[in-house]
């Protein structure tokens, strides 16, 4: 008899983790966002309910700067899989006019927290599944997998409920919901090899290839269409370059690479020296308390 | 290769728990740069001034950070060139017990610290008690700040003599003592100078080579149903995961608790057609026949796998409120939910002593034996026969919370049932069977005035929201119960008296009871409120008489009018006004819903 190897283990538990919620929550969502970590829950939800579609919808927040190449990715692999995907998207706050150049970390919160807020209450979601993993950063270390949110979607970091072995507790009372996280026990190294393991598509925007960045502070930004704003003296320049984490353009730092296929992108992930969330501007904000103050006051 | 190693840090609190890890992942060079840069960082404003305060590695929270100690448990994920870790790194406070638990039910090794220069201390000997009670078979004892006792052998040697003791009570599969400095570094991933005396391993060493390996294949197999797959008329399948042994395309399985016997059919293993699935694996099982499965039953080769009703376990409460023999919460066993009765409590174990000690109710870090009893039949065995078939959650049905998490030590069987039968079946008893504060709603008022109609409101309403009710209405009670009294005043003491001990009955029962009765004079209302006690709650459909007289539903206003009804409540008999009823109701003024409303509310109907 074979022993399970550690992606077999992280992918049963995931597996379960989905089960339960399919089988216990009333209305549960998967949370989409296009990025490597929603590619792995998704490939993980079409095996959990093989030969069954996955008995829930999906729902991308769009903040109207994603990469375009991630728009047209969602949209196929929608079309492809004949799942069910919404799309929701602030629009008061396009309105306003909210950007990521004017209105930094109100931008994050109106554009992406509030949306998902807004789209969880208008569809009546219970539970959301988020792709979040522990490994990325210290309040999420502490979270667990059935995260429960009360009726301002709030999480309370200091009262959270007890979880015992794989005994998860989803009862609620009206208005309070739960954010679930297959992937907590995954680390980046575990994604990139089961995304190769499995053949699972990707946003092209993950593989190296020249594009055109500026350098800003310590980040690489791409101008991905016309609406990047150039600071004085900046150049557009062609870099060789990669993603490791996917968002807003504007907010999301590449790597120059020259990791071109997935064995390439594992083989520098292993190697890597900084962790995953530098390349994401949006952290530096705030200090090392500034996630756990998004996550009380609701984001994902 | 030793595979994945799941294991937890725990301790009293300053123990070191934290810093030992950081230092752990620091030194082998396991953390990322801008995690170190973070952490230097930090240190600067932290407590140690200028070194690296290697637990800020770990506490993660704000609160934990301001404290400066550990509240939650934190999980990290590192990995050596001999094996992959996920360490849990619990907190030491008592008072955050329950999350070290929460650590310690996902490890298969606990790391416990000792700071040397105290020994054990009783959070010490709780957490080896809780990591035996969730499991935990692999022990490892770092004796921490060695340095703080330079270095000294004998130290090391007398709390190694008190861990001996300790542990001739739990059944362990390996167990270790070393003496080692967290802050240091001695004997965290290099053996230790300062320590010539120790000749065991250091300590991420002894981690990256032991073998925890549960070969759980060899087990008879056993599937606790999860989902059932649906999605066309041509395939019904049935998911889970495999908790132990394997099982083959054409083989026999047995669905319990009923019974049925079917072959497998077919099996995907994670989405993947298969002939054979192993222990761990998510799998979905297509059986030959339409056989009766749902979420909550268990498939296994072996019939002799106890079903039962009644449980002998171990408890560790984590609730803030009390646990008293006889209520009620939700038990999650495996993939079953069922309704579940603490029927006895037999015993708390002292965690310092180990002595049980009788218990009158259990309180938050207890550990506690009892006798459970559960509303149906659940398939289930002993924690340690078989811990998926043997470990479960109690659920409190009021706040949802996670109110205690246990093993069970054996099922019980009828003739073991005789430790329970002594038990008193109390109200309070009953009442928590229903899951409701037993009381009487007594409505007063002049005929006419809508008592009955709001009590058959407020039943509605009640019934809908899962309670247990009676209506006692006067005119309905006086053609069965008290058909033998007429309206004297006499009678009229008697018919108040008789329905306020029914209602006190039913109140013992554990009902809600609704009463709708003019009972008009106040000395009446008065005895029932005495007959009824705590549970009183009297409501005055206030109606005016002009009012009653136009609805006059039942044409009584019409026959006293001419004069075919003697002593008439309101005509010619009259009606007390309550002094100071629990409520007053306004019918000309506010709506049947809102009334009810209001009384479900102020009478607290709703817990």
């Amino acid at each position: 008899m074979s022993e399970l190897t550690h992606l077999d283990e992280l992918e049963a538990e995931a597996i379960y983790i989905l089960r339960e919620v399919a089988a216990e929550c009333e209305r549960p969502v998967m949370l989409y966002s296009i990025g490597k970590d929603s590619s792995v829950m998704l490939h993980l939800a079409e095996k959990a309910f093989y030969p069954e579609k996955p008995p829930f919808p999906f729902l991308h927040i769009d903040t109207t700067w994603k990469f375009r190449e991630m728009i047209t990715f969602r949209d196929r692999v929608a079309r492809e899989k004949g799942i069910e995907m919404l799309v929701y998207t602030n629009e008061e706050g396009v309105r306003h006019g909210i950007n990521p150049f004017d209105h930094g970390s109100a931008y994050t919160d109106i554009m992406k927290t509030q949306a998902l807020k807004q789209a969880l209450e208008q569809y009546g979601f219970t539970a959301a599944f988020g792709g979040g993993r522990r490994d990325e950063e210290k309040s999420r270390a502490k979270e667990r997998i059935f995260s429960f949110r009360n009726e301002a979607h709030a999480w309370e970091p200091k009262n959270q409920r007890p979880e015992m072995w794989n005994l998860y507790n989803t009862a609620l009372h009206k208005g309070e919901s739960m954010r679930v996280f297959p992937l907590s026990n995954w680390t980046e190294k575990d994604i990139w090899q089961y995304i190769c393991r499995e053949q699972i598509e990707i946003v092209p925007l993950y593989f190296a290839k020249e594009r055109p960045v500026v350098y800003r502070e310590d980040a690489i930004i791409m101008v991905d269409d016309d609406r990047m704003r150039l600071l004085p003296k900046e150049k557009v320049q062609i870099k060789k370059v990669r993603f490791r984490t996917l968002g807003c353009y504007p907010l999301t730092g590449a790597v120059e690479s020259n990791a071109e296929t997935l064995e390439a992108i594992v083989e520098e992930t292993l190697g890597a020296v900084s962790s995953e969330r530098t390349s994401r501007v949006i952290d530096k904000d705030a200090g090392s308390g500034s996630m756990e103050r998004r996550k009380r006051e609701g984001y994902f | 290769m030793g595979g994945l190693l799941k294991f937890i840090t725990c301790g009293s609190v300053d123990d070191g728990k934290s810093t030992l890890i950081g230092h752990m992942l620091y030194d082998a060079k396991l953390i990322y740069a801008d995690q170190k840069n973070a952490l230097i960082l930090d240190s600067r404003v932290g407590s140690r001034g200028g070194e690296i305060d290697y637990s800020l590695l770990l506490d993660g929270l704000m609160a934990e950070r301001e404290q400066g100690i550990t509240i939650d448990v934190a999980y990290r994920y590192f990995n050596t060139e001999k094996r992959s870790f996920i360490v849990a790194d619990t907190p030491g406070h008592e008072e955050y017990t329950r999350n070290m638990a929460v650590g310690a039910s996902f490890a298969d090794l606990a790391v416990i610290l000792i700071d040397a220069s105290k020994g054990l201390l009783i959070q010490t000997r709780r957490h080896v008690r809780i990591c035996a009670l969730m499991g935990i078979r692999h022990f490892v004892f770092a004796v921490n700040k060695m340095d703080l006792v330079e270095y000294r052998e004998k130290v090391f040697r007398e709390i190694e003599y008190d861990i001996g003791k300790l542990l001739l009570s739990f059944p362990t599969d390996s167990r270790s003592i070393m003496p080692v400095s967290a802050t240091e570094g001695d004997n965290i991933t290099s053996v230790s100078l300062k320590m010539p005396w120790y000749h065991g391993k250091p300590l991420l060493t002894y981690l990256e080579e032991i073998d925890i390996f549960k070969n759980k294949t060899q087990g008879s197999f056993i599937l606790q149903v999860q989902r059932v797959s649906r999605p066309h008329a041509m395939f019904r399948g049935f998911q889970g995961q495999v908790a132990e042994g394997n099982i083959r395309t054409g083989e026999d399985v047995y669905i319990l608790p009923g019974g049925e016997q079917a072959k497998v059919k077919r099996l995907l293993s994670a989405g993947r057609k298969t002939q054979i699935v192993n222990a761990g694996e998510a799998v979905t099982v297509v059986l030959d026949r339409e056989v009766d499965v749902s979420r909550g039953c268990v498939m296994v080769r072996h019939i002799d796998v106890p079903v039962c009703r009644l449980i002998r376990a171990e408890l560790l409460w984590m609730d803030d409120t009390e646990l008293v023999e006889g209520r009620n919460y939700l038990l999650k066993l495996g993939t079953k939910t069922v309704l579940a009765t603490v029927l006895k409590l037999h015993y708390r174990t002292d965690v310092n002593t180990g002595d049980r000690i009788p218990p009158k109710y259990g309180r938050k870090n207890d550990i506690l034996n009892c006798d459970i009893s559960l509303s149906e039949k659940v398939v289930l065995d002993s924690f340690e026969n078989c811990p998926e078939l043997g470990r479960f959650i109690l659920i409190n049905r009021v706040t949802n919370m996670t109110a205690a998490c246990g093993t069970i030590c054996h099922p019980l069987r009828r003739s073991d049932n005789l430790t329970w039968q002594n038990l008193d079946v109390t109200r309070e008893l009953r009442a928590n069977q229903m899951n409701q504060k037993p009381c009487t709603i007594w409505f007063t008022g002049l005929s006419g005035a809508g008592k009955s109609t709001i009590a058959n409101a407020l039943e509605k309403a009640l019934i809908s929201i899962g309670k247990h009710t009676m209506i006692l209405d006067g005119d309905n009670v006086r053609m069965g119960l008290n058909c033998d009294l007429g309206f004297s005043e006499r009678d009229r003491v008697e018919n108040v008296r008789r329905i306020a001990q029914t209602a006190r009955l039913m109140n013992d029962a554990g009902l809600i009871v609704l009463v709708a009765a003019i009972s008009p004079f106040s000395s009446d209302r008065r005895s029932a409120r005495i007959i009824i006690g705590e549970a009183f709650f009297e409501v005055y459909v206030n109606t005016s008489l002009e009012e009653c007289k136009k609805r006059d539903v039942k044409g009584l206003y019409e026959k006293s009018r001419r004069g075919e009804l003697p002593n008439f409540t309101g005509v010619d008999s009259p009606y007390e006004i309550p002094e100071n009823p629990e409520m007053t109701v306004f019918t000309e003024k506010a709506s049947v819903e809102d009334i009810v409303d209001r009384i479900v509310e102020k009478a607290g109907l709703n817990g």
